[in-house]
């Protein structure tokens, strides 16, 4: 799942000033589940608006709502004309929803009202921890299903480092554990070491986003796609 | 076991440095460090040159260290080598990717700089710039094989031909205090696959569990594929034997030591540090597969005469 945080209120506050009626946009996606960008917390930062703007002395107006999703186009439908009430929008979806929404209404003015983190597992109650990078090539197959390129803090592909002590990592031994001796762990319990032994090599890096902007195409679909296209303007001659 | 490796205990020169040689004529070998200044006061890195010049065989350069930034290991390996101090200069993956890292091992090698110890680098979290965007393109095991595939392929890691040979005596870093203990020399051992010609340990104070870490690496024959030094840091009260043991990752100071310096009147410690280093390095030198030490007197370089004259250690061999 996407885990976002709500961004500090000032900011928001400061998106919004100039404008009197805005929307408030939530997303029932990722955003809801880690309790950032649901339903619940559109209600939360409607009223945190509000009251700031009531003791500064000026009245807001927003328009509540929560779609789905802000990352497929045909939610967006949903929202009807409700956007031409408003004259700005904060989204609390992620910031692809943000985006999205940006390209589907040009004319619109669209703040973001979360930071994006990372892909994640809500490991207790309240509590969402990084388990991906979206690196593009997947190890976890070598690593008995524990990634190091997200959970090590410095992406050692042969670890650990010398700064795994009882468990932990140096970098904040509270709370990150070392995910070298997780892996370490893992595979002696599934008695796989064999694979740790071994070097692992340097990562090809093109698949993740030091390759550029990436993009995935599903080649039945894009065929399908294509071929409609074809058929709705057929090849000259 | 890569060519490389099988290369550092035959007959046949790497880089040919003075470390090299010391290992190969089979004497018991020293190394310290000269950390660079906070900026580019050649004066200040010349005193402490001096202060270790003659003491030790060669001498580590540290490549912005816990994440300060420092003026670069390569200058001021490159002003070691002008100063008569052989420079064993650090390079870590935090802060440069495959690109600049063999770039650079070019200049150094272009420079005179002959050895090269390889490491990941502490997290720039612990340093002075903690907002920084890291780079950990490599770790240092996956470093330590590209400067190695240089040395023996004469081809970058990307392929293409190298102009000129460029090779390196290359070193690693181990902490045979780290967690999981017993997978610790499994870890060493990939660091002597991947080309790492001598190791340099973390600095030892429970002399114990180094023995156990030594028998392991030798019953892998590691001590016979790699030249193993054992890092010691003198302590300079029992503010800092409390400070090591509480707050460094992967360091234990074995209670005895911190009571003995406790023990001691606070204007005594020092010396007392200094008499349990001496005494480490004879405890070490007894330890079957220790090829040298490696003295890390942090902040405290102009104690290394000092320490050293009290053993048979100094002269250093001519090689």
């Amino acid at each position: 799942m996407i885990v976002a945080e709500t961004k500090p209120i000032e900011e928001i506050y400061g998106f919004i000033e100039p404008y009197n009626k805005i929307m408030v946009l939530g997303c029932g996606g990722c955003v809801s589940v880690c309790l950032s960008g649901g339903e619940k917390e559109v209600g939360v930062l409607t009223s945190a608006l509000k009251l700031k703007r009531k003791i500064d002395g000026r009245e807001l107006e927003v328009v509540e709502m929560t779609i789905p999703r802000q990352c497929d186009w045909e939610y967006f439908d949903l929202m009807g004309s409700r956007l031409d009430e408003v004259e700005a929008v904060v989204s609390i979806g992620c910031g692809a929803g943000v985006q999205a929404l940006v390209k589907k209404f040009p004319d619109s003015l669209v703040y973001p009202g979360l930071n994006t983190s990372f892909l994640g597992v809500g490991e207790k109650p309240g509590v969402w921890v990084e388990y991906c990078q979206g690196c593009g090539s997947c190890v976890l197959g070598l690593t008995g299903g524990i990634c190091p390129v997200a959970r090590c803090s410095k992406h050692i592909l042969n670890g650990p480092c010398g700064g795994s002590e009882k468990g932990m990592c140096e970098v904040d031994p509270k709370n990150i554990p070392c995910v070298w001796q997780l892996i370490y762990d893992r595979l002696k319990s599934i008695d796989r070491l064999d694979l740790i032994e071994k070097i692992m090599d340097m990562k090809d890096w093109s698949t993740a986003t030091d390759g550029g902007v990436r993009r995935m195409e599903n080649p039945e679909v894009f065929a399908l796609e294509h071929k409609q296209q074809e058929d709705k303007e057929p090849a000259k001659g | 076991m890569g060519e490389a490796q099988e290369k550092a205990n035959s007959s046949e020169m790497i880089s040919g440095s003075n470390l090299e040689k010391i290992f190969r004529a089979g004497h018991f070998a020293i190394t310290t460090e000269c950390g660079p200044p906070k900026g580019a006061d050649v004066e200040r890195l010349k005193e402490k040159i001096n202060h270790i010049k003659g003491c030790c065989d060669a001498a580590n350069v540290t490549d912005n260290q816990t994440a300060v930034v420092r003026m670069s290991s390569i200058g001021a390996s490159a002003i070691l080598v002008q100063e008569g101090v052989e420079p064993i200069m650090q390079m870590v993956t935090r802060d440069r990717n495959r690109i600049a890292a063999q770039s650079d091992m070019f200049g150094a090698h272009a420079l005179g700089i002959r050895n090269m110890l390889c490491l990941t680098g502490d997290h720039q979290k612990f340093g002075n710039h903690p907002t920084a965007k890291n780079v950990f393109d490599m770790d240092s095991i996956q470093l330590l094989k590209v400067i190695d595939h240089i040395r023996t392929e004469n081809k970058v890691i990307g392929g293409d031909d190298v102009e000129g040979p460029a090779k390196m005596f290359l070193g690693a870093a181990a902490n045979p205090f780290g967690d999981p203990f017993e997978f610790r020399v499994f870890r060493l051992a990939k660091k002597i696959q991947a080309g790492a010609n001598f190791i340099q340990t973390q600095c030892i104070y429970d002399m114990d569990r180094f023995k156990k870490y030594m028998q392991m690496a030798c019953d892998h024959g590691l001590d016979k594929k790699a030249f193993i030094m054992a890092g010691i840091t003198p302590l300079k009260s029992a503010g800092m034997a409390n400070y090591m043991n509480k707050f460094v990752a992967g360091i234990s100071v074995p209670d005895e030591i911190i009571q003995r310096l406790k023990g001691t009147p606070k204007e005594k410690q020092a010396e007392e540090g200094i008499k349990i280093c001496l005494e480490q390095i004879e405890t070490v030198r007894n330890i079957p597969g220790v090829a040298g030490v490696h003295l890390m007197a942090i902040e405290w370089e102009h104690k290394v005469r000092g320490i050293l004259e009290q053993t048979d250690l100094l002269p250093r061999p001519q090689v």
